[in-house]
Formats: structure tokens, C-alpha cells, sequence
């Protein structure tokens, strides 16, 4: 394959993989305003779109490294990149369909690493920096941030447990406003930033910049538009499920947990030790259960998570070396149409069971009672339009309550009968 | 395990996500606390002035906090 068709195809999957991380990752900064009612679901993300935009901008100087100390530098052509980023866009929207909250950074070490793998071997990889930067983190984020969400809705609770509900309502949802505007502006810093520094990587590799030059303007106007178009669209399903499906939130809840994953992701980049931002918000949203009394939290759904952390890296490591070897054997073209398939197959399936800003807030073991409740209280009629599937549902459920009546008919007709010829018995007895 | 994990750095988060992150929402429910709490409107329903400017540099330092995680963040690219 010519070297300027592979470089178009690495930065179109760049791009892609840019999107599928903004919209993957919406939910770390704005499911608990949008399960406290803070924001409406449509002005969340739109908020959270604009300031993941405006904070690609702020990242200006952009290495060209990927995976830095992970893999050897020398090995990384733009085949291996090619493979890596699918793996990870693939990773990305596999465990989207599935609800779950998973680090695009790590699913993209991932995929370069089992790309490494498929082109040079094991030792193409230094397993040292791959298990102290990117597999203890992932251990270690999530008991940092409950750690620091649990103190903190204990502190937030404890000041505030004798203030009316509806003005702790109030106050907090713009606390919570504020702080989950400083995680996305972080979140377009830091991932805006990893898929400049492919581009650049690739521009590089292919000659089209010199080996010292910084990344052209559109490259970061491409790769703003591709986070902050990705963080618009709303992965609603991982929102659903931080947002609804952990802790039932309140305002308070948020608040903390949300300036807990501000805090404990800006201390981490700043003092060089990188946690992935989604476990780091998905711990503090925990921590926010733990730390409030009375609050309930969901482990079998955490549980679930923490499986597929543990996972993240192997997946999409199986996925890159595939594709890597994809490339290799039948060339670009296939690696593109595998990706594409997957995604068409992906997206069919997400359509089953949609999850959209209509109902990303329903209860989270919703029955139809709850659903005509919650309208009622919105006075959102729309809410009480049922879906195809909602309908055919009621539809079984009324089918399901009339032949139970009927059965529970027939019975009592059949006892009826019983006690009359009973009866009849004894009258003729006593004659 | 000690070259696995970068223990200073793990502290220095530990240590700086727990003052900001858990301190800066204390404050702000102090602050919440100082305008809407048991005993801050007297018999006329009015606000003392004690608990406003308490309330106010409660906020203050929160907002402060704010700009300069803004600056951290813009800072970051180099």
C-alpha cells in the first residue's frame, strides 16, 4: 500500500477513534448533573461538548509519541498504529453498547501493544512500564477517588444535614455545574491531545511535516471538532449507567463527586502520574454512595466494571494484533472493513434496546408506574408516549393479567359450583 | 512492588485530591450552611451580616480554587 493512502487512513481513524473517546467519556463529567436534574440531558452534553472543544485548543505542545514507555518507540510504524487505534475504537464501542464506563487511553495502549505484539513479538513491549503505568493505575484510581468522594460527601452531608432539601437542592446542582465543567474542559485537554500526537506521529512517519514541527492548525481544529462532535452526540447508555445505574444521586452527591475526579485529575497529571479519568469519576460516584448514609450502592454494576478494566488492555490488545495481522496478510483496506462492519454490527445492535436523552434519567429498574410518575412530575408528556417496545411489553403484561383474572375466574366459578352441589348434597341429606 | 508503583507521586495525588477534592465541597457546604442553615435569618426573615461574609469567603475561596485549577489546566501543555 502506497505510503499517502495509509497516512489518509490513520488519520481518518484517528479522528474516529477521537470521536469515540469524546462520546464515550461525556458521561465522566456529566452523568450526575444529568441524574440530579442539574442540567437537562441535551444542555449537559451540549456544555460539556463546547468546553471539551475550547480544551483541545489549550493543548498546544503535543508530543509525537504514543504508548511512551510502553512499547519500544523504534517499532511503532503506521501499520501498528493503524491496528492499535481499531482495536481501541472497537474496545470503545463494545463496552458503550454494553453500558460500561471503560478508559479510551488504556483500550488505545491496548491496541498498540497487541499491534507491537503481531509485528516484532514480546519484545517490542516493556512490560515493566506497561504493568507500573497503565495496569496498577487502573487498580489503584478507583480506590483513590472513593477514597476521596467518600470523604467528601461525608463532609458535604455532615455541614448540611440540617438545611432545607430544596435549597441544598438548589445550591448544590451549580456547584455541580461548575465542577463538571472543569472535568470536561480537562477531559479535551488531555484526549484531545493523544490523538494530535498520532496524527503528528503519522504526518511524521510519512514525511508530509518535518521531524521536528509542531501540529499544524488542522489537525487541531480536525481533532477539537471530532471530541467535542463525539462529546455532543452522548454516549447516553455509559451516562445511564454512572449516572443512574451506581448510586441514586442527589445534588449533594454530585456535587462532591464531581469536584473529587476535578481534583484527583488535575493532581495527577500535574504531578506526572496518570490516572485514566473514568475510573477516576466512576470511584468518586462510588465514593459519593459510600459516604452518605442511607445511600445504596449498586456493587454487582461496579463489580461489572472493574471485570471489564481488567480486561480493557488484553481486549483490545487481541484486537490490534488481529488487525496488525490483518494488515499485513490482505492490506489497509481490510482492517478498515472489519472496523466498519463491527461498527455497523455494533450500532444495529445498540438500536434494540435504544438509550437516548429521552430516557436516560427512567428509573433504573423501571416499571410503568414509576415511568408515568416521573412524567407526571416533569410534566413532560412526551415521557408518556410509549415506545414500540414499551408497548408490546404493556401489551404482554395486559395479556398476561387478563388470563390470570380469568383463571382466577374460573376457579371461583369452579368452587362455586363445588360449595352449590355441596350444598344440594346436604339439602337432600337432610330430607 | 516499590518500582512498580511511583509511591511519591501516588501520595502527592492522595494527599492534594483529598485537601481540594474533599476540602473545596466542605467549604462550599459551609457556605450553604452559613446562608440557608438553622439560625441564619432572624425574626424579620433578615440574613446576619456575620454568616453573609462568612458565607462569601466560603464561596470566595471555592471560586479561587476554580481559576486556578483553570489555570493548571491551560498550564498542562507545556
Amino acid at each position: 500500500m502506497t505510503e499517502p493512502v495509509l497516512l489518509v487512513l490513520v488519520v481518518a481513524t484517528a479522528l474516529t477513534f477521537d470521536f469515540t473517546n469524546g462520546f464515550h467519556d461525556t458521561g465522566n463529567a456529566m452523568a450526575t448533573s444529568i441524574a440530579t436534574r442539574a442540567l437537562k440531558p441535551k444542555q449537559a452534553v451540549l456544555l460539556s461538548a463546547s468546553l471539551n472543544l475550547v480544551g483541545a485548543f489549550l493543548s498546544l505542545a503535543v508530543a509525537a509519541t504514543i504508548a511512551k514507555g510502553i512499547v519500544n518507540a523504534g517499532v511503532v510504524t503506521l501499520d501498528v498504529v493503524l491496528g492499535g487505534l481499531v482495536g481501541a475504537i472497537v474496545w470503545n464501542l463494545l463496552t458503550w453498547v454494553l453500558g460500561i464506563p471503560s478508559s479510551s487511553s488504556h483500550a488505545l495502549v491496548g491496541g498498540v501493544v497487541g499491534a507491537v505484539l503481531a509485528a516484532v513479538g514480546s519484545d517490542g513491549v516493556q512490560w515493566d512500564g506497561l504493568v507500573a503505568k497503565v495496569l496498577l493505575p487502573a487498580l489503584l484510581a478507583p480506590l483513590v477517588a472513593i477514597l476521596v468522594g467518600a470523604i467528601a460527601t461525608g463532609l458535604v452531608v455532615r455541614a448540611t444535614k440540617d438545611v432545607p432539601q430544596d435549597t441544598n437542592d438548589r445550591m448544590f446542582r451549580w456547584g455541580q455545574i461548575g465542577s463538571a465543567s472543569l472535568v470536561s474542559l480537562a477531559h479535551g485537554t488531555n484526549d484531545a491531545q493523544k490523538s494530535m500526537g498520532i496524527i503528528l506521529l503519522a504526518l511524521i512517519a510519512a514525511d508530509a511535516v518535518p521531524q521536528d514541527s509542531s501540529v499544524p492548525f488542522w489537525v487541531v481544529l480536525s481533532c477539537a471538532l471530532a471530541i467535542g462532535l463525539g462529546t455532543y452526540t452522548g454516549g447516553w447508555r455509559v451516562i445511564r449507567t454512572l449516572g443512574k445505574g451506581l448510586v441514586e444521586l442527589e445534588p449533594r452527591q454530585g456535587m462532591a463527586a464531581e469536584t473529587s475526579s476535578a481534583a484527583v485529575i488535575l493532581a495527577s497529571s500535574h504531578f506526572g502520574y496518570s490516572l485514566s479519568t473514568t475510573h477516576v469519576a466512576t470511584g468518586s460516584i462510588l465514593g459519593s454512595g459510600v459516604g452518605m448514609r442511607g445511600a445504596s450502592v449498586r456493587w454487582h454494576i461496579a463489580s461489572r466494571m472493574f471485570f471489564a478494566w481488567s480486561v480493557t488492555v488484553p481486549a483490545a490488545a487481541a484486537v490490534g494484533a488481529a488487525c496488525y495481522y490483518l494488515d499485513q496478510t490482505i492490506g489497509s483496506y481490510a482492517v478498515l472493513g472489519l472496523l466498519a462492519v463491527v461498527s455497523v454490527g455494533i450500532f444495529a445492535w445498540s438500536r434494540r434496546k435504544p438509550v437516548n436523552h429521552k430516557n436516560v434519567n427512567d428509573d433504573w429498574d423501571a416499571g410503568t408506574e414509576s415511568l408515568i410518575a416521573e412524567s407526571y412530575i416533569d410534566h413532560d408528556p412526551s415521557l408518556l408516549v410509549m415506545s414500540k417496545k414499551r408497548r408490546k411489553m404493556e401489551k404482554k403484561r395486559r395479556k398476561r393479567l387478563a388470563k390470570l383474572v380469568k383463571q382466577a375466574k374460573l376457579e371461583d366459578q369452579a368452587r362455586l359450583a363445588e360449595q352449590n352441589a355441596q350444598r344440594e348434597a346436604d339439602h337432600v341429606g337432610l330430607h | 512492588m516499590s518500582d512498580f508503583i511511583n509511591w511519591g507521586a501516588l501520595t502527592s495525588v492522595v494527599v492534594v485530591g483529598l485537601v481540594a477534592g474533599a476540602g473545596l465541597p466542605a467549604l462550599y457546604a459551609l457556605g450553604v450552611r452559613a446562608l440557608a442553615g438553622p439560625g441564619s435569618r432572624n425574626g424579620v426573615g433578615r440574613l446576619s451580616p456575620v454568616r453573609v461574609t462568612a458565607a462569601v469567603a466560603f464561596l470566595a475561596i471555592v471560586l479561587s480554587a476554580i481559576v486556578f485549577a483553570i489555570m493548571l489546566i491551560i498550564d498542562s501543555r507545556a
